[in-house]
């Protein structure tokens, strides 16, 4: 079928493909010729990624060396379940943004910015599969550069919508420059201890070495760090303007797959790098971690039901939905660990139907605000199903895949006898019904302003917000894939640490 | 007659030797200090000085903002570039042994080639980022500030 010379470049093509693209649509420009090529190389991506997580998912672990120089000195990739599966969620989800961003990109950007526009965007795609691809720290900063620095201009691609774009963008370079400087800081402090960056390397010298002082700094400011990235509660004070002010299509991408990238970081170093090797990692996250997320959780599902705007309302729950990874991870058992990871996807699939619809509201209704939108159910039916759908999710409706994941959670807290969190994971569901039931009542129960005419979105935008939507109930019936994927991926890295675990 | 009289003239005497400092210290980076991102910056020096004396349109009237892109995708390019053919002929992303006769080489002239385009890449960066505020029209007039 496909000859083996080019399976074993699989890891380097899942990067380099779209790498190569980026310029290509930068040289392209507008008329569709630069989204005709990004949307093939997204395809592209999907497929080499299926395939990595085809080849992956019986718990092989594949490497790849860069340049021909072996790992320890050398750069290496290194596809194992966890990272695989959320290379299929980074490159799914930008296969079918893709889709969805001809039309809205077409409407909210102009065309002589078109080519640029997609050419950050494919970077963006580009350092997100390249930081969870490889298997070197310091490779892991370069592309999360790379990913970050095309997010800004992005994000400020929305000003032709709305000025603010342009201060959020920038709120968003400096917190995010700190964020990305913390980590390399911390990595400067392990690469002090070891002498090396490549990740397997680290975690073995760092359980040689100990306990000390550098490694106690190195592992706090990595995770301050991440936390910058991913949005950890009082650190999340960038992403509700970025998400609110930017382009529609870049919200639907980054929201299901930027945040979740630094997660999966989060993962890999706690478990993988560090692994618990000293007590000092276990008392962080469960004194400092576990309450900021809970708090999160809470915080954020609150500060929704009171937001005006539609993309601010889903930024501030994907804030609290964070809080639910982050519990996961802190609860250090298997059954925490595949609640985060299973989350990830789930909580991937369900914001970006929602910030898809928000962007059909924008196109079609030229605003995102709550109350404008009165009566948009009738308008836009099939857009505000979606909604529904999605907004299920996000509470944890059986049937959908928010249920799932809640529901792992949940089950995993109470095996730890943690009966308040599972109480808090509990109540703040109930908050995230009041924030989507706000919507829901505007859209359905009020009449449609006079005068004003909303024709339902066209048939791109909506084919791939409903294969979100329909995945998320699929996925919420029939959770075998992601459930086997998930606890693959979470007993790999419990393996991989100096985790106990009966 | 023109303001500024020496530096205009001073400026267009050092201008070819900035360009030929960049381009010394592009191909002798494997050599001694230097290399593909410290030559792309002098390079661009040479440029934005020339924008600096005879001002930034004249500067666009010689690398339009369009070259600009076009180098910067280039060098990237290039670079990416040279990786792949090593895929090509059968061997890992960046290793360059087989690009010449003999592996030591090889690598030279990988290194060579992907240096270049950093050394595109950058200069055409850096103009881009000095244009890109000079040019830039201001939305609040002065008075009104």
């Amino acid at each position: 079928m496909i000859p083996q010379a080019i399976i074993s470049q699989l890891p380097i093509l899942q990067v380099i493909v779209p790498l190569i693209a980026a310029p290509f649509c930068a040289l392209l420009g507008g008329r569709n010729r630069a989204w005709a090529l990004a949307f093939a190389v997204s395809l592209v991506t999907f497929a080499i990624s299926a395939m990595l997580f085809a080849s992956t998912l019986d718990g092989t672990v594949l490497s790849y060396q860069l340049g021909g120089w072996a790992p320890p000195i050398g750069i290496e990739y290194r596809v194992d379940a966890l990272n695989a599966f959320v290379l299929l969620i980074v490159s799914g989800v930008g296969a079918l943004t893709m889709l969805y961003a001809r039309e809205s990109v077409a409407y909210e950007i102009d065309e002589r910015h078109h080519g640029l526009f997609y050419s950050a965007f494919v970077f963006c795609m580009t350092g997100l599969l390249g930081v969870t691809i490889t298997g070197d720290a310091f490779n892991v900063f370069v592309f999360l550069e790379i990913s970050s620095l095309s997010t800004y201009a992005l994000v400020a691609s929305g000003a032709k919508r709305d000025r603010r774009a342009l201060t959020a963008a920038y709120n968003y370079l400096i917190m995010g420059t700190i964020g990305a400087t913390f980590f390399v800081i911390g990595l400067g402090l392990l690469y002090m201890i070891t002498g090396t960056l490549n990740m397997a390397d680290l975690a073995h010298k760092l359980v040689e070495h100990g306990d000390s002082r550098t490694l106690r700094m190195g592992f706090a400011f990595i995770v301050v760090g991440f936390g910058l990235k991913l949005a950890m509660f009082p650190l999340h004070l960038w992403l509700p303007n970025a998400y609110t002010h930017a382009p529609s299509a870049v919200s639907a991408f980054v929201s299901a797959t930027s945040t979740k990238v630094a997660v999966y970081l989060m993962l890999r170093f706690l478990f993988t790098v560090f692994g618990f090797s000293i007590p000092f990692e276990v008392d962080v996250l469960r004194t400092i971690v576990l309450p900021l997320a809970l708090i999160g959780i809470l915080a954020g599902s609150i500060v929704a039901v009171f937001q005006e705007d539609l993309k601010r309302l889903l930024a501030y729950s994907s804030i609290s939905q964070i809080g639910y990874m982050l519990v996961g991870i802190t609860l250090l058992t298997p059954g925490g660990l595949m609640a985060s990871i299973i989350h990830l996807f789930n909580h991937a699939v369900a914001k970006a139907a929602l910030f898809m619809v928000a962007g059909a509201y924008v196109m079609q209704a030229g605003t995102s605000t709550i109350s404008d939108l009165r009566g948009v159910g009738r308008d836009m039916p099939f857009t505000t199903a979606a909604f529904v759908v999605g907004g299920l999710s996000l509470v944890g409706v059986p049937m959908t895949v928010g249920f799932i994941s809640k529901w792992y959670l949940v089950q995993a807290a109470l095996e730890q006898g943690w009966w308040p969190v599972a109480g808090l994971i509990v109540l703040s569901s109930l908050v995230a019904f009041a924030y989507v039931w706000r919507f829901v009542e505007a859209a359905y129960m009020y009449p449609t302003p006079d005068g004003v005419i909303r024709r339902e979105a066209p048939l791109t935008m909506l084919i791939p917000m409903w294969i979100f939507a329909g995945s998320s109930i699929f996925f919420g019936l029939n959770a075998s894939l992601t459930s086997a994927a998930a606890s693959r991926a979470a007993s790999g890295l419990i393996a991989a640490s100096s985790l106990i675990w009966q | 007659m023109h303001h500024h009289l020496i530096l205009r003239v001073v400026a267009k005497l050092l201008l070819p030797f900035i360009l030929l400092y960049a381009l010394y210290v592009q191909w002798h980076g494997d050599y001694g200090p230097g290399g593909g991102f410290q030559a792309g910056v002098i390079f661009a020096v040479g440029f934005i000085l020339y924008a600096l004396v005879y001002g930034v349109d004249a500067l666009v009237r010689v690398v339009p903002r369009g070259v600009l892109v076009g180098a910067m995708a280039v060098g990237l390019l290039l670079y990416a570039g040279t990786g792949v053919v090593s895929l090509f002929l059968g061997l890992d992303y960046l290793d360059y042994s087989r690009l010449a006769h003999d592996p030591v080489h090889g690598q030279e002239w990988g290194i060579l080639l992907v240096e270049l385009g950093v050394g595109i890449a950058v200069a055409a960066a850096m103009t881009a980022i000095f244009v890109a505020f000079a040019t830039r029209e201001p939305d609040i007039d002065d008075e009104d500030w």
